[in-house]
């Protein structure tokens, strides 16, 4: 009995012993945190996607010199890629406990954290940095206020081997709709997949959808369709048709449904990177992504080419171009140097340094004469010169909507949908908005 | 447990206990003891089991992002429109092709091999060690693994290319007819071994007199095995059924890694889509629903199978049971 007694009293104290060092530990931070605020020393935590060189040093170079410049401020950076990146801040956003300073895409995703009062307000605190950036941060604003900074605005198009479609006999670029299924089968004619796409994650194969969307529809349609999350227009049928009809080219690598966009070299990026394929639809960021899927660390160097999705034929939207960008944001109980951090990352210096690394677009316009690489400047050009630039329509929508739009054109890729079925997903999906 | 009540009598006596001194702080310190042992885990279960639970079923009622106030109530909506979703419905039939491919398959491989190797063998140990490794390896590990293997061009096509069968060549897992196929043959992979191990441990409960006594009967090995040593672990293969099957109603992370739910979901099971609606296209509530429905799914599969399979085991059981609350 003696033993048993003392048993339960050691269990009774444990337990006690447990609750009271949960209680400590969260009285503990609470007490550093409040007073990082009050006094010296302040910590940021800091999130961002760019874990491959040069992404990966250029930032840890930037907080570097920040810390260096503001003392007592101690910056903890997390590199994690893109996809876990997401799905670590979603969870982080609806346990309200997000990094300090955020990776932010804009669009509906910053409506929905902005109505949750998850960010910081920046218009008042840094409006000069505001100002410098022009036209790119509307984005990035949501019923007049600045929620985040864009640091890179980029378009997105076709990413394409030169010297496979030289050995296919293809001379000249895609330009028209024709022209893309005509490379098409001279690149099959030569053994090599036509298209890689990372339809294993949705968006890579929806992105063919937001393009002939974006050609076939007129901006008005376009904007309207964001505003009111209205799809009625004929024009986004004609969208799914135009899908529909490449997909039954079969112009895809083998085993497209599975295979991821970004993560290894068997990825879509990693097939292009390898000479595996002969092009793909990606975003700015995709040289910077497929020189980490090669061993040289090179990705395909010299051979590497960029064409816009190619028009057609009496699309209202064919001198349009769709892009969007990366920003950061401060979380609304970030401390106040969080905002002078996110000036600081788009101050003149960091902007053409971020240009000269070729990793992106920069979006001050001071800072656009530092981008050197030669795709960049084309893609430079293409986003300037475009009349009316469509942000990503998935990040336009929203989680919901843009999420059910992604999955269905998948579908549309595996064959179990059609035009129709893309359209009535979105209209569903924004009726529970 | 749910028998204990005879037990419990006999720790709280009524009224005429009372009288002596004695008897009365012993049973003060009793239910002090009892009251100090049980809090705690009632305590740790409520919060982590109960609660939680609760919450759910409260969010499922809710159209929620996960970031706003929960304060949009729409009643059952998010359970019609998940049992009216086809994706969530054929969700929910993978789950149960998984249960009875697990059961069809993993039983008879799993029972064969630890027959085979509960007799004496050479190098028996290492060949338990062997099978058993799978089922050691975390399943991220195992995941990723499999994944690079089964990729186009990988290290399964160049084999099967090596073995002459090129013709047998797929891909893997971005094919929609064959890749819950693939899934299920890496899920027997890695737990055929719990399934041995389970099995073996229960083979040592089997007394060899009863298999000496047979082969003096004139029984052969086969015979033994389907007469003797079989019905005897029953019980065993009971449980490891059960587990089996919770294991593939809630099975997520080799899924998650190896496809993600696709192609076109054709390997989207409860987890995976409510995961992907709950934090991918940030609808919680919706997610949530998915989730209860889930986990009425698997309560009644468990209520059922305890209630007509595992209550032949709990009828033998508790005969000692009862005899020592008598005593």
């Amino acid at each position: 009995m003696s033993i048993n007694r003392i048993r339960s009293a050691v269990a009774l104290g444990a337990s006690v012993a447990l609750l009271a060092a949960c209680g400590g530990g969260a009285d503990g931070t609470d007490d550093a945190s409040a007073g990082g605020e009050a006094g010296g020393d302040v910590t940021l935590t800091w999130w961002h996607n760019g874990n491959n060189d040069p992404l990966l040093s250029y930032w840890q170079g930037v907080a570097d010199d920040f810390e260096a410049e503001n003392e007592g401020v101690t910056i903890e950076v997390e590199a994690i890629q893109n996809e876990d990146l997401r799905t670590r801040l979603q969870v982080a956003l609806q346990s309200n406990d997000p990094p300090d300073v955020l990776p932010q895409w804009g669009g509906g995703e910053l409506a929905d954290q902005v109505e949750a009062g998850a960010l910081m307000d920046l218009s008042d605190r840094i409006p000069e940095a505001i100002e410098s950036l022009g036209g790119s941060v509307g984005g990035w604003q949501s019923e007049g206020a600045t929620y985040g900074l864009p640091y890179s605005l980029g378009v997105g198009g076709f990413w394409y081997n030169t010297a496979l479609f030289e050995q296919a006999g293809i001379t000249e670029a895609p330009e028209t709709w024709e022209d893309l299924f005509a490379a098409v089968e001279a690149l099959k004619a030569i053994d090599v997949a036509p298209i890689a796409v990372g339809a294993g994650d949705a968006w890579p194969a929806a992105w063919h959808y937001y393009y002939t969307a974006t050609r076939v529809c007129s901006p008005e349609t376009l904007e309207t369709a964001q505003l009111e999350l209205d799809f009625s227009d004929p024009c986004f049928i004609e969208a799914g048709e135009l899908v529909q009809e490449l997909v039954e080219a079969e112009p895809f690598n083998e085993g497209f449904l599975a295979t991821p966009a970004q993560q290894g070299a068997t990825s879509s990026a990693g097939l292009l990177a390898n000479g595996l394929a002969g092009m793909e639809l990606m975003g700015h960021w995709n040289p910077s992504v497929m020189a980490d899927l090669t061993t040289s660390g090179e990705g395909l160097g010299e051979d590497l080419g960029w064409f816009p999705f190619p028009e057609v034929e009496g699309g209202e939207g064919n001198a349009s171009a769709m892009g969007g960008g990366d920003g950061f944001s401060c979380a609304a109980d970030a401390p106040d140097v969080c905002a002078d951090f996110l000036a600081f990352i788009v101050n003149e210096d960091n902007q053409s340094a971020f240009g000269a690394t070729g990793a992106g677009l920069p979006t001050l316009p001071a800072a656009t004469s530092a981008v050197e690489d030669p795709n960049m400047q084309t893609l430079l050009a293409a986003r300037d010169e475009a009349e009316y630039v469509q942000l990503y329509l998935d990040v336009t929508y929203g989680p919901n909507v843009g999420g059910a739009l992604n999955d269905e054109v998948a579908l549309m890729f595996a064959g179990q949908s059609g035009p129709q079925d893309v359209v009535d997903a979105m209209t569903t999906a924004a009726g529970t908005q | 447990m749910v028998r204990d009540p005879d037990g419990r009598a006999q720790a709280w006596p009524s009224g005429p206990a009372r009288s002596g001194r004695r008897p009365m702080s012993n049973e003060w310190r009793k239910r002090l003891e009892i009251l100090v042992l049980v809090v705690p885990a009632v305590a740790l279960f409520s919060l982590f089991a109960l609660v939680p639970m609760g919450q759910a079923i409260y969010y499922s009622l809710f159209n929620w992002n996960g970031l706003g106030p929960v304060d949009d109530f729409i009643g059952v909506g998010n359970y019609q429109q998940a049992l009216g979703d086809a994706v969530f419905r054929g969700a929910i039939l993978n789950n149960f092709i998984i249960v009875v491919l697990s059961l069809a398959v993993q039983l008879p491989l799993g029972l064969g091999i630890a027959l085979l190797l509960n007799r004496p063998l050479r190098g028996r140990t290492v060949l338990r060690t062997m099978i058993f490794v799978p089922y050691v390896l975390a399943e991220v590990i195992a995941g990723v693994i499999w994944l690079l293997m089964l990729q186009p061009r990988g290290v399964v096509d160049s084999l099967l290319a090596g073995a002459g069968l090129d013709w047998a060549r797929q891909v893997w897992l971005g094919d929609q007819d064959i890749a819950l196929y693939t899934l299920f043959v890496v899920l027997t992979w890695k737990y055929v071994g719990f399934a041995i191990i389970l099995f073996l441990a229960g083979l040592q409960g089997v007394p060899q007199e009863l298999n000496e006594a047979a082969a003096l009967d004139g029984a052969s090995w086969w015979q033994i095995q389907r007469n003797v040593t079989i019905p005897l672990l029953g019980p065993t293969i009971r449980i490891w059924a059960f587990l089996s099957m919770i294991g593939a109603l809630q099975l997520f992370d080799m899924v998650w890694i190896l496809t993600g739910g696709g192609p076109g979901n054709a390997t989207q099971t409860m987890a995976t889509y409510l995961i992907q609606q709950g934090f991918d296209r940030g609808r919680l509530g919706y997610g949530t629903a998915a989730a209860v429905i889930l986990f009425v799914i698997s309560l009644v599969v468990a209520l059922l199978y305890q209630r007509f399979v595992l209550s032949v085991d709990n009828t033998e059981d508790s005969s000692p049971k009862k005899r020592k609350a008598v005593r």
